[in-house]
């Protein structure tokens, strides 16, 4: 029983761990695709902001610094992005695509410029990363059955930006379904003529939009980097980005929606990370690349409306033009 | 306002502002160079030196430059039918796994002759077979192609990552690569052929798959242009919507056009696989599908043009890897950078020069308006 407990606490901590870079990384694609600027780029800027703080943590022994500095690289991406596709009107896969590459490039080509250790950033020391800290009066409660050890390692023990990432959902929440500035931004995502006419700017209600996703997709990156971490590897997102874009999906472009779908396409990487080796009963080793594929292929599979239909924001991926 | 322009000459639209996409492309890339404390001319020069100075070079070049091609014409099939396949990567992965499969299976008992049509059936049929079903579910279930040929990508990916290494895997082998193929399921590489015909070439990874895709470009040459189908295939690809008043089905050109594209992506297959490795391992695509969209993009989706951006992207791969023993401070990966660079400028801004162009057109037509009539 205490064994059962004690692996349920492990797998459900580290399904947190998997998904606040999801949840996060999904949020910001909300933000942009809300707005009608599709986003297959989640991946590179949050490989670039994750490669960009990992740098400033070496450089400058401070978390804090790093976070900015990834939001900085991450919030450039982003506009790069929003200039191609608001201002020149460019095509919206196009340009995520170029700045994957891009990313995917850059950093190694600098990180070995500069750190010459084949593309990956040196290993930092504590207090230049987010560590996990423990939630007040956890030593109180360590001896209670059950109670102690869901307080103390799910509940507690995690590092600051994963309650952030937990804290980023109502708040989007509110700010997409309650607010004024939200309000626009769905409808600019559904009939940008509409709100046009009525005399607000696309474009600056799409550049927020954009920046906003550059602002979180930074925050995903730092917590790889500095938190997940201690440092920077190449390619160290690993596909994340695309899980994330899946998890909007998934989630149907709402913000808990793409929460519940992050946390199980986290909990299935935890629960493949637990199974790797392991044969169960009945039906023997169980291939991990399976469950580890599952993200992709439910994705799939609702977009082909087999379960339950998601449908993207109306504008989404058309360039506007007042001359339309 | 804009909008309104001012006509340019076809010319500058097709020759000049493409170039200078690509130019842009390039300088951002010497100015990258010159941030990490090299000279970008001199780079400029150890890479055409590495890429095209002496046979040996020439013969990489070519090698890559043949999975570019590839890569760029099935990027380029799909985009004339209006659908973008960025599942280039994963069709290529399949492709050289039913390769793969096909010379495991066969080559302790075929002849070469035997094993290389099966071979050429596998890598094509394989590729269509990871692209028909985007396209099924873009055609009939209204799913984003783009969305879905991603997600296959990974789809493929976990796929070959499973097959390694629990099925395929050599016996006692420690990395997951599978056994090495019988001689008799090699393609035979250039510098073989033209023996009989008295040329010496050094040895070189580059094999019949070059043929295969100089021939592939001129197929979809005439497939688009002069065939019946490849009107209907580019008037879906321009309005879906008028196409089916000109009699048109969209659906079947979606399905026809991504499997032809799968198709020619899975020939990287052939050519790694049977070509090159002679066994079956993981990461032979090695990003040529995503590369395949820049070829594309600065091909503007012709096959004169896609040889062209596949000769040069194969110029920077082959050079890129002897500017990497050269300036150690520039990695391969300098590659990547600039094919993002490129599908940035020539794909997602193809008109940020137009305005200079326009201005640069109206001075010289005041300037010179005789010269300018012409």
């Amino acid at each position: 029983m205490q064994d059962a407990l004690a692996i349920v606490v492990l797998i459900l901590s580290a399904t947190l761990r998997v998904a606040t870079p999801l949840i996060l990384g999904a949020l910001a694609g909300l933000f942009s695709e809300r707005s009608g600027i599709i986003d297959i780029g989640l991946e590179g800027k949050m490989l670039a902001s994750a490669f960009a703080a990992a740098t400033v943590a070496a450089l400058s022994n401070s978390a804090w610094i790093a976070l900015a500095a990834g939001i900085a690289v991450a919030g450039l991406f982003a506009l790069v992005h929003g200039y191609a596709c608001i201002t020149q009107r460019g095509n919206q896969v196009v340009s995520g695509i170029a700045l994957n590459m891009l990313a995917a490039g850059l950093t190694v080509v600098l990180g070995n410029a500069w750190f010459h250790r084949g593309g990956q950033t040196p290993t930092l020391s504590a207090e230049a990363r987010f560590m996990p800290s423990d939630m007040p009066g956890a030593a109180a409660v360590h001896d209670l059955p059950v109670l102690g050890p869901l307080y103390e390692g799910l509940i507690g023990g995690h590092n600051l930006i994963v309650y952030a990432a937990l804290a980023a959902v109502p708040l989007t929440h509110w700010v997409v379904g309650r607010t004024r500035f939200g309000l626009r931004l769905r409808a600019v995502g559904e009939n940008p003529q509409a709100v046009d006419t009525a005399g607000i700017s696309v474009a600056w209600l799409r550049y927020r939009a954009v920046l906003l996703c550059g602002l979180l997709t930074g925050i995903a990156g730092t917590y790889l980097a500095i938190a997940q971490n201690a440092g920077f590897s190449r390619d160290m997102t690993a596909g994340q980005g695309y899980i994330a874009l899946a998890a909007l999906i998934f989630g149907k472009w709402r913000p808990y929606g793409a929460l519940g779908a992050s946390l199980m396409f986290g909990l299935l990487d935890a629960i493949a990370i637990r199974l790797q080796g392991v044969r169960v009963v009945g039906v023997g080793e169980v291939p991990v690349q399976l469950i580890q594929a599952l993200p992709y292929l439910l994705t799939v599979i609702l977009l082909a409306g087999f379960i339950g239909k998601a449908d993207a924001p109306k504008a989404a991926g058309t360039p506007y033009g007042k001359e339309r | 306002m804009r909008g309104a322009r001012a006509p340019l000459p076809h010319w500058v639209d097709v020759g000049l502002i493409p170039l200078a996409n690509v130019a842009s492309a390039l300088l951002i890339a010497g100015v990258i160079v010159l941030a990490i404390g090299e000279n970008p001319l001199s780079a400029v020069g150890v890479l055409l030196a590495g890429a095209l100075g002496d046979s040996e070079g020439i013969g990489y070049t070519l090698y890559y430059a043949t999975n570019f091609v590839f890569t760029g014409l099935a990027v380029a099939v799909a985009f004339h039918a209006g659908l973008f396949n960025i599942g280039g990567e994963g069709q290529a992965t399949l492709g050289g796994l039913g390769v793969g499969l096909v010379l495991l299976a066969g080559d302790g008992h075929l002849p070469f002759a035997a094993l290389l049509p099966l071979a050429l059936l596998a890598a094509t049929g394989f590729g269509a077979a990871w692209a028909l079903v985007p396209a099924w579910l873009q055609a009939y279930r209204g799913s984003h192609i783009v969305i879905t040929t991603i997600m296959f990508n990974f789809l493929a990916a976990a796929l070959m990552v499973y097959l390694m290494v629990n099925v395929l895997i050599a016996p006692g082998s420690m990395s997951p690569e599978s056994r090495e193929f019988g001689p008799a399921a090699y393609l035979p590489q250039m510098h073989e052929v033209l023996v009989p015909l008295g040329v010496k070439l050094t040895a070189t990874p580059l094999n019949l798959s070059v043929a295969l895709a100089a021939a592939l470009c001129v197929f979809v040459w005439l497939l688009l242009w002069h065939t019946p189908f490849g009107f209907e295939l580019r008037t879906a690809g321009h309005s879906a919507a008028a196409a089916v008043y000109a009699g048109v089905r969209p659906r079947r050109v979606v399905m026809i056009s991504m499997c032809l594209s799968g198709a020619i992506a899975g020939c990287v297959g052939l050519n790694e696989i049977m070509g090159v490795h002679h066994r079956l391992l993981l990461n032979f695509t090695a990003g040529y599908g995503f590369a395949g969209i820049a070829v594309a993009l600065m091909g503007r989706n012709h096959p004169v043009g896609i040889v062209l951006a596949g000769l040069l992207f194969g110029i920077l791969s082959q050079g890129g890897t002897e500017l990497a023993f050269a300036m150690p401070a520039i990695t391969r990966d300098m590659i990547v950078v600039i094919q993002g660079l490129v599908i940035l400028f020539s794909g997602a801004l193809p008109q940020l020069s137009r305005p200079g162009f326009e201005w640069l057109f109206a001075v010289l037509s005041r300037r010179a308006p005789a010269l300018w009539n012409a």
